[in-house]
């Protein structure tokens, strides 16, 4: 018995005015509404967001117009950021790279993170041999190297003269593709602790559809890793679809991206390290911006930490 | 004696072994091995039993959470594992369980609201959607807390009072049958006696009929009309609770009795105690013949070889089940009837008034039962059962 | 049962290294006015507040109380294994054959735990190092605080192994603590808790995991080994049963306080404080037939906010106005028999 035990019978003396009956949902929102974690990381993900749908905003300097006279330039009052290797202004192409890592990025994780939860959640609650046989597959493609797979993908579907949207779905599909099983693996041992609590049971006892308990005591209960696995991936998918794009089979220029820009500047590493240090760290506050998100959201489906 | 209203006749639930690469089965753990018993409506059957006797298993195979191996259950003249579908979802209206850990029988972010209503989620026939709120809020009140804490969650609460809210779940559909599965065993000393004491009035004002499954003698004994006692998944005694308690017959009801500590430092050294030799064996393996015969201090050649059959063997008074070839009654337990205890003033009410934060309660006066019936032969405190069991909310304790 | 191997306590107590500690007038272990308290998010928990008791050589002294009123805590801190931080000792004194526990060099006070007070847990499974032998577990006992060589060490283990009846010893002394079932791992778990002699055992619910019957056969062994070895027992539980078994003087606690102490037998007779009473009350008994129980109302409080006056009023029967304006002092009724309520008079003559 510890001695936390006790501070556990510590009771909140604000009892809530009975009013409506609440749900978590509910008092989730209200909490996230408080959360100033929530509004920081929100807010920071609507300018990335605004940025992706409509670059126009935030520059008028064409991304493409290169000044070859002015290459390398450092950081100064006509180019904020600097110039890269071709004479790009690497703000101009910061924020139009937005656009395809963001893409990337949101997509890559919302595909991965739904197949994974969904299949990791089927073999955990229904076990047997759908267990067996969603474990095996799931172990024959962790097999498969990332990066290794993203590559036999991208070169089995080569995109020369393809739309730009297509592209960008060709990476999404190559990363998704293999991306699954680790979060399969995740959200399989997060329900497996979860299905043995006497709630589960006792709502099997009341009669409860597997849906229903699988909706409503399996999934609150269970998110909570994967939340804050995917968060993390959505940086290393961004940069993942840099190295693809860096090896000339990912996005390729003309398209513009944050991996593209990095991938550039790491030849002049040393000598001009600006055309490193921007987009990285758009890419570093994006990843940031997430991971808060994710903490947040999970925070206030946890009434614990109320 | 009342209807019968489950009857469970050679109940048996095997865990298959796996082992290997190809996860072939290489043995069963015999949880459950043919199990028979009846349970009358509104009486309360205990089950006792050491850790791996399969008591619980029966609890779980009864709710159907697991399905058993073999045998069958008549539940008030349905033949429960033949059902599916929607017939076994009305049947699950009549039999219900609680569970024994407070902390992992309530999901932690559901509030207390939704915890109590989804019974009524899942069976919406039962209340009108307009009037679950209230229905909930009724049932906080019967188990003794308080309707307005409908919006809190279960970590807000105490061990006894989460208990509490289990036990509101479980009467929510008001099924006939309660399974209670170690129902106090997590619980302090105080706060124990709060819970036995709702679970007898819920009984009381409800008809509930409860198997009640616990390792603790002194509490299966105080609760229960009849008793059964487990070993290596058979019943191995059956009877009445003076007729286990009193005359137990079988030498493993005996050891387990004689091993209860009671609380009476002047019994030290003149209580009678068999002390069993060794463990449990391993129910994957379980002895042949009799299945105590490895610790019994009886055991003879045949006890190895030949198992005893469970039927009514004489014990002085009649006679009960019990499942030995040297069946013979040995007094353990000198019982005494519980002493009186004083109903001084203040010792019965001080339920209510620590309650003040609780809901106020139909209290009957004392020395007049629920009917309003005044029986002079018993004590007044014996009266005091609307409230006694009611724990106050958490009050705030100048902070 | 084979106890060759082992020393008889007149030869461990006579010998050298131990004539740093002597017990004055047999009394072994004092604490004295103790406070802890454990710094948390919440709030200052107020664990222990103000406990003294002594125990005396050969004695049970068992500490009686729910899960938050302080028992373990209080054998922790004699053990001096609480984690500081949260845990914090304002002030109190631990005094083992008249030295301070809590003020000694730490290193010091490292070399008594074992051979001078040593304990035994609720889980053995946790206490015991699942990647270790048994046998080797109990052998390191000798092989680190005695200096001895594998093999003697391992042979001391045998043989305590067979004191604490545990069947071919010798064969299972290579076996891990998960291939022996809860009684046998609490039997290891006390001759580990026994090999370096101890004069002081503290035994934090050792029986709570345990079934009934195997329960018994721990108790009797801990009787048997404190009657041979003449230990001091702190038995801390929360069965009121086990401890009317063994128990020579109880302790009764409540919200870190001492509400009670006296003799084991008075104690039941008749409790002098309304918590203890509450306590025997509650609890049905295997040798009456039932009727409604005595349940005492409400909750043990929160410790980070503890009642002004006696901490138990908002729960007691006999509550007036001062019981919450001021704290009874823990007072001694009759010769050896102590309790912290304003009304013990009217609890004795009920």
């Amino acid at each position: 018995m510890t001695e936390q035990a006790i501070v556990e019978t510590a009771h909140s003396s604000d009892a809530n005015p009975v009013g409506e009956a609440r749900s978590l949902g509910a008092d989730a929102r209200r909490a996230l509404a408080r959360n100033p974690l929530f509004w920081i990381s929100a807010t920071m993900i609507f300018i990335f967001v605004l940025m992706a749908i409509w670059p126009s905003l935030f520059t008028n300097t064409d991304p493409t117009e290169a000044v070859l006279s002015q290459a390398r330039e450092r950081p100064n009052s006509e180019a904020w950021f600097g110039r890269d290797i071709q004479g790009y202004d690497i703000y101009a192409r910061v924020i139009y790279g937005a656009r395809a890592s963001i893409l990337v990025g949101v997509f890559t994780t919302l595909f991965t993170t739904t197949i994974g939860a969904a299949l990791g959640i089927t073999a955990a609650y229904f076990g047997g041999w759908t267990d067996s046989l969603i474990s095996r597959v799931t172990d024959i493609f962790f097999a498969i190297p990332l990066l290794l797979g993203a590559i036999l993908f991208m070169s089995a579907f080569p995109s020369s003269n393809d739309p730009y949207f297509v592209v960008v779905f060709k990476v999404v599909a190559a990363i998704s593709l293999l991306g699954w099983p680790a979060l399969t693996r995740l959200m399989r041992s997060s329900v497996m602790q979860v299905l043995p609590n006497d709630y589960v049971q006792a709502a099997r006892a009341l009669g409860a559809s597997p849906w229903r308990i699988i909706r409503s005591h399996v999934i609150p209960n269970s998110l909570g890793p994967i939340i804050v696995v995917a968060t993390i991936n959505l940086g290393a998918y961004i940069a993942l679809e840099a190295t693809l794009s860096f090896l000339g089979i990912g996005l390729q220029p003309p398209v513009i991206s944050w991996g593209v820009s990095i991938n550039d500047a790491i030849v002049g590493l040393r000598t001009t390290p600006h055309m490193l240090f921007f987009p990285s760290l758009f890419l570093s506050l994006t990843v940031l911006a997430f991971i808060m998100l994710g903490d947040a959201v999970r925070d206030a489906y946890d009434p614990k930490t109320r | 004696m009342p209807e019968v209203i489950l009857r469970a006749t050679d109940l048996v639930k095997h865990y298959p072994i796996k082992a290997g690469v190809l996860r072939h089965t290489v043995g069963h753990v015999k949880a459950v091995d043919g199990v028979s018993f009846d349970l009358h409506k509104g009486e309360t059957l205990g089950i006792v039993g050491e850790s791996g006797c399969g008591k619980s298993t029966l609890g779980r195979v009864l709710m159907r959470l697991e399905e058993p191996t073999s045998g069958s259950v008549d539940f008030d003249g349905v033949d429960m594992f033949q059902q599916s579908g929607s017939a076994m979802r009305r049947l699950r209206r009549d039999i219900q369980i609680i569970f024994q850990d407070p902390y992992t029988s309530l999901n932690p972010r559901k509030t207390v609201g939704d915890i109590i209503g989804e019974p009524f989620e899942i069976h919406r026939e039962v209340v009108p959607k307009g009037g679950r709120k209230k229905a909930v809020q009724d049932l906080l009140d019967v188990v003794g807390l308080n309707p307005e804490h409908i919006n809190r969650y279960p970590h807000q609460f105490s061990g006894g009072q989460r208990q509490r809210i289990g036990i509101a779940r479980g009467i929510a559909l008001r099924p006939k049958v309660l399974i209670c599965d170690e129902p106090v065993s997590a619980l302090d000393v105080s706060v124990q006696a709060q819970v036995v004491n709702l679970l007898e009035r819920l009984q009381r004002e409800m008809g509930l009929a409860y198997l009640f499954i616990a390792h603790d003698l002194s509490v299966v004994r105080h609760i229960s009309d009849r008793v059964g006692v487990m070993y290596l998944g058979k019943m191995v005694e059956l009877g009445t609770e003076d007729e286990v308690y009193q005359r137990p017959t079988h030498p493993y009801t005996q050891a387990l009795l004689s091993a209860v500590p009671v609380p009476d430092p002047t019994l030290r050294g003149k209580r009678e105690q068999i002390v069993l030799s060794g463990d449990v064996p391993s129910p994957a393996n379980p002895p042949s013949g009799c299945r105590f015969h490895t610790r019994c201090f009886k055991a003879q050649d045949v006890c190895s070889v030949e198992e005893p059959e469970f039927v009514q063997r004489p014990d002085g008074a009649g006679g009960h089940r019990s499942a030995c070839h040297f069946a013979e009654v040995r007094q353990i337990v000198p019982t005494s009837d519980i002493p009186t205890r004083e109903p001084d003033e203040g010792r019965g009410s001080d339920g209510a008034r620590i309650g003040a934060g609780a809901p106020p309660e139909d209290v009957p006066a004392p020395g007049v039962d629920e009917r309003g019936v005044i029986d002079p032969t018993r004590p007044a405190a014996d009266y005091q059962i609307g409230h006694d069991d009611v724990a106050p909310e958490p009050r705030d304790r100048q902070s | 049962m084979s106890a060759t191997t082992v020393d008889t306590p007149q030869e461990k107590r006579g010998s050298g290294s131990k004539s740093k500690y002597v017990p004055q007038d047999g009394c072994l272990l004092e604490v004295d006015d103790l406070y802890v308290e454990f710094h948390t998010e919440e709030g200052v928990a107020k664990a222990i507040n103000g406990v003294s008791f002594d125990l005396s050589q050969g004695e049970t002294l068992a500490i009686l109380g729910e899960s938050g009123s302080g028992k373990s805590v209080t054998a922790q801190a004699i053990m001096g294994i609480l984690d500081m931080p949260p845990a914090k000792i304002p002030s109190g004194q631990v005094r083992y054959c008249g030295r301070d526990l809590l003020t000694m060099d730490p290193n010091e006070r490292r070399h008594t735990r074992g051979p001078e007070i040593s304990m035994i847990f609720q889980d053995a499974l946790s206490a015991l190092n699942p990647v270790f032998p048994v046998g080797w577990q109990i052998a390191e006992m000798f092989r680190q605080h005695r200096g001895m060589n594998k093999s003697d060490a391992l042979e001391r283990a045998v043989g305590l192994m067979e004191r604490v009846s545990i069947p071919a010893a010798r064969e299972r002394v290579k076996a891990y603590p998960h291939q022996f079932s809860g009684g046998m791992r609490q039997r290891i778990m006390i001759a580990m808790a026994i090999a370096l002699d101890p004069a002081v055992l503290i035994a934090d619910e050792p029986t709570t995991a345990l079934d009934v019957t195997v329960q018994a056969q721990i108790m009797q062994l801990l009787a048997d080994l404190q009657q041979e070895r003449q230990m001091g027992l702190i038995l801390i539980t929360h069965d009121l049963g086990v401890v009317a078994d063994v128990a020579d003087r109880a302790c009764v606690m409540y919200a870190g306080r001492l509400v009670e102490k006296s003799e084991i037998l008075d104690l039941y007779a008749a409790p002098a404080h309304p918590y203890t009473r509450g306590l025997i009350d509650s609890i049905p008994r295997v040798d009456q037939k039932g009727q409604t129980l005595a349940a005492i109302g409400g909750l043990p409080p929160n410790l980070t906010r503890i009642p002004p006056g006696c901490p138990f009023h908002p729960r007691c029967y006999l509550a007036r106005d001062i019981c919450s304006g001021e704290r009874p002092e823990l007072r001694e009724l009759v010769p050896g028999r102590f309790a912290a309520c304003h009304f013990s008079e009217e609890v004795l003559g009920a």
